[in-house]
């Protein structure tokens, strides 16, 4: 790799940042690169924390300019807005909960990235992610969940096959957070002290409803059921409700009710108690799979159904160009709209994004 | 790596002559200019001797020139202070679609503070026509503010007719000359105009200087309030080694402008040349002759033009897509859109100014490694007619 040119994607994090430090030290021509998205003025006053904002971009040239590397931003605002935004606020209108991060690593960070490091001459794209890729010699790639299961980030890179993977490069991957510190630290990187990005980029937890009102999404008032039909109350709009959601129902019962189902077309809330919330299998569409097809028509993986989800057994077949994963025991809030990942122990398998779920009748 | 600058319209190197002229202020000449010891009066001396400079090469007076930190704050002081100026009730204000941020900005301002502000379109080549400009006035307007050459194409606008039109209609006219001072000849005393920004940086002095001129005659409220300093007309202590550097600079400009630009116009001319020659499909943004002898903004069609701008860097030309933003990243330029520009055309303008110390070598090294870049990228664009034929074959 001496002397060839790669493009490190910076967050303004630490995580990034030592990427590009440890690539530089491979002997890399590392150019530093943010990506212009969005008009973050827009959302919030405060965007401190998330990634690419104003501020997390002048960190980002500062760590450039200690690496004495150059810096360039790169505005990719139509592509995120297409890619990105619209089919988020899409998914929400069907009473789906969307997983813009997936799509952000999907379609910007490596794809219209990919494409920049064609036009600057560069042999492929590195991040900051916690993942881990194994370069066999045929050429072909697998992707691995991090050793430190608390920073892996595995589950947001489901979509990505061998041929991407093989111009994709995550140093900090095998680290832990201490080390990517120390190391960051050690070097003088201004941002070894920073905290972790938490929210969605361009939306905190407590804006949706603002930011998507504000994207021509009109909420309505409508009924909140139970499964059998029983109108509890009323709600303010679907967009407010996610399935497994407790809290901020306003509905007085003798057990605790949860969300179980959205049903946007009807603009109804569907309750129903603990376990009803569970589901015994799931669907899947758009399919991806990192060796570019399923192992088997029928096979066994470890299924995680949201970030942070520890994963549960399951059987999955597939049926045309979806695929269905019956649970070993029922799961909690398999929501619609966020992604299905499979892995064989440690390894990635691909996934899909949930279509729906089969409540347990149990 | 060979490192080529075609980018003096964003900034220029500072003339040696000019490093010369302000070494004695970084050092014993220290005093503050309103002081009325020893110090302060050979300082002082320093700061009128250059306002005598500038004031001569703009065909004015001396006590017309009001210095500050930059072209932006002197149109800002020229807008607001019009528009703020004790016993104004005019609430009307024409500008154009292709200003500098100085003066959109400015100008969007006092929209928020009950101003209304007309601006006037630009035709294809990015110039206002005077007609316009008559049609856009109003019994309550109060300024006329347009640009005299335009920072991203070089566009040349008939400010002698704009100010024709002011005059007659008893309208204030002033014209941000920030890329046209030390590019055209500009003589205020036959120029309709009654206030002029100028800035240091453009004209190979410092950054941090620049000033408007204020025809006697015209009343603007002060922006800075504070001591009597530039007449009371802008407040604190003076940037004696900006204004020293400035007054050199237009003193030099004044002897051999004429000259010094023949030179950088045949540059460009063989620049420009050679590069519609070697490389198929640019599109010139911009008027053909009726521009600032330093400039050519060209859209290299079926390229991007931040990767343009970045690969040049990479091989160590520099030059611009247009005005640089708070994120440094790139938008199609605002102003090419205004002039019509098809915006896939927009997004890969590339903008080259040339100035002093550019070299006939500079100018082939330039053509070659653009030829070589606009290739490698085309060959890499799907929307190349080329690319397109050698993916059906």
């Amino acid at each position: 790799m001496k002397g060839k040119r790669i493009l490190a994607a910076l967050s303004g994090g630490v995580d990034s940042s030592v990427a590009a430090l440890l690539l530089q030290r491979q002997g890399w021509e590392v150019i530093g690169i943010s990506m212009d998205l969005y008009d973050f003025s827009k959302v919030t006053k405060d965007r401190a924390g998330t990634c690419c904002s104003l501020d997390d971009l002048y960190d980002a040239r500062r760590v450039c300019d200690a690496l004495d590397i150059p810096y360039y931003v790169l505005n990719l605002r139509d592509e995120f807005r297409r890619e990105v935004i619209d089919p988020f606020v899409r998914e929400y209108t069907t009473g789906r909960t969307p997983n813009p991060c997936i799509l952000c690593n999907e379609h910007l960070k490596f794809r219209a990235l990919l494409r920049k490091a064609d036009e600057l001459g560069a042999e492929g794209v590195a991040t900051g992610h916690y993942a881990v890729i194994r370069r066999e010699p045929s050429g072909r790639c697998r992707l691995y969940a991090a050793p430190d299961e608390s920073k892996d980030q595995s589950y947001f890179l489901f979509s990505l096959e061998s041929e991407r993977l093989r111009r994709i490069h995550f140093p900090v991957g095998e680290l832990d957070k201490e080390e990517v510190r120390r190391i960051a630290e050690e070097a003088g990187l201004p941002v070894f002290e920073k905290r972790e990005s938490q929210d969605i980029c361009f939306v905190t937890d407590d804006s949706y409803t603002e930011f998507l009102n504000r994207s021509g999404i009109q909420e309505e008032e409508g009924r909140i059921l139970d499964r059998t039909g029983n109108v509890l109350g009323t709600h303010k709009g679907v967009l407010r409700y996610t399935v497994g959601q407790r809290k901020g129902l306003g509905i007085a019962a003798k057990e605790p009710l949860y969300v179980v189902a959205i049903d946007a077309d009807r603009n109804e809330i569907i309750l129903g108690t603990e376990d009803e919330t569970l589901s015994t299998s799931a669907t899947a569409g758009r399919l991806s799979f990192v060796s570019g097809a399923p192992p088997a028509k029928e096979f066994r993986a470890t299924a995680k159904v949201r970030f942070r989800h520890p994963g549960e057994g399951a059987t999955v077949r597939m049926e045309g160009d979806r695929l269905r994963a019956t649970f070993d025991s029922p799961q909690r809030s398999v929501t619609p709209g966020q992604a299905l990942v499979l892995y064989d122990g440690k390894e990635v398998l691909g996934g899909g994004w949930i279509e729906c779920e089969n409540a347990s009748r149990s | 790596m060979r490192r080529i600058y075609f980018d003096h319209n964003a900034t220029t190197p500072v003339h040696p002559e000019v490093r010369k002229a302000i070494e004695p202020y970084l050092s014993e000449q220290f005093g503050n200019p309103s002081s009325i010891h020893w110090a302060g009066r050979d300082v002082r001396k320093g700061v009128e001797d250059s306002r005598q400079e500038v004031a001569a090469f703009f065909g004015c007076q001396p006590l017309e020139v009001v210095f500050a930190s930059s072209g932006t704050e002197s149109d800002n002081l020229a807008i607001k202070g019009v528009a703020f100026r004790k016993g104004n009730e005019g609430k009307h204000i024409v500008t154009s679609q292709v200003e500098h941020p100085a003066v959109m900005n400015a100008c969007r301002f006092l929209e928020d503070h009950g101003f209304r502000v007309t601006y006037v379109p630009v035709n294809r080549y990015g110039i206002v026509d005077p007609e316009s400009v008559r049609k856009a006035l109003t019994p309550d307007t109060i300024l006329i503010t347009i640009m005299y050459g335009n920072n991203e194409t070089g566009s040349i606008m008939p400010i002698p007719e704009i100010g024709a039109i002011a005059r007659e209609a008893g309208v204030i006219m002033h014209t941000d000359a920030v890329q046209a001072a030390g590019k055209i000849p500009i003589d205020l005393e036959s120029l309709p105009v009654d206030m002029l920004t100028f800035s240091g940086h453009k004209v190979n002095a410092l950054k941090g200087s620049g000033g408007l001129i204020v025809r006697k005659g015209i009343e603007i409220e002060a922006l800075t309030h504070g001591g009597h300093q530039e007449r009371g007309r802008r407040g604190g202590t003076e940037n004696v080694v900006g204004i020293v550097a400035m007054g050199k600079s237009f003193q030099l400009l004044r002897r051999c402008m004429e000259e010094e630009i023949e030179e950088i116009r045949r540059l460009r001319d063989k620049f420009e040349n050679g590069l519609f020659e070697r490389i198929p499909e640019l599109v010139l943004n911009g008027h053909p002759t009726q521009r600032l002898p330093n400039t050519v903004n060209i859209s290299f069609r079926f390229v991007e033009g931040e990767a343009m701008l970045l690969n040049l860097d990479m091989m160590g030309i520099a030059c611009s897509s247009g005005s640089a933003c708070t994120s440094g990243s790139l938008e199609a330029s605002p102003i090419l859109m205004a002039m019509g520009a098809d915006p896939t055309d927009a997004q890969g303008a590339l903008r080259f100014s040339l100035g002093w110390g550019n070299t006939d070598s500079d100018v082939e090294y330039a053509i070659g490694a653009i030829d070589t870049v606009v290739q490698k990228l085309r060959d890499l664009s799907p929307l190349y007619p080329s690319t397109r034929e050698a993916k059906a074959r």
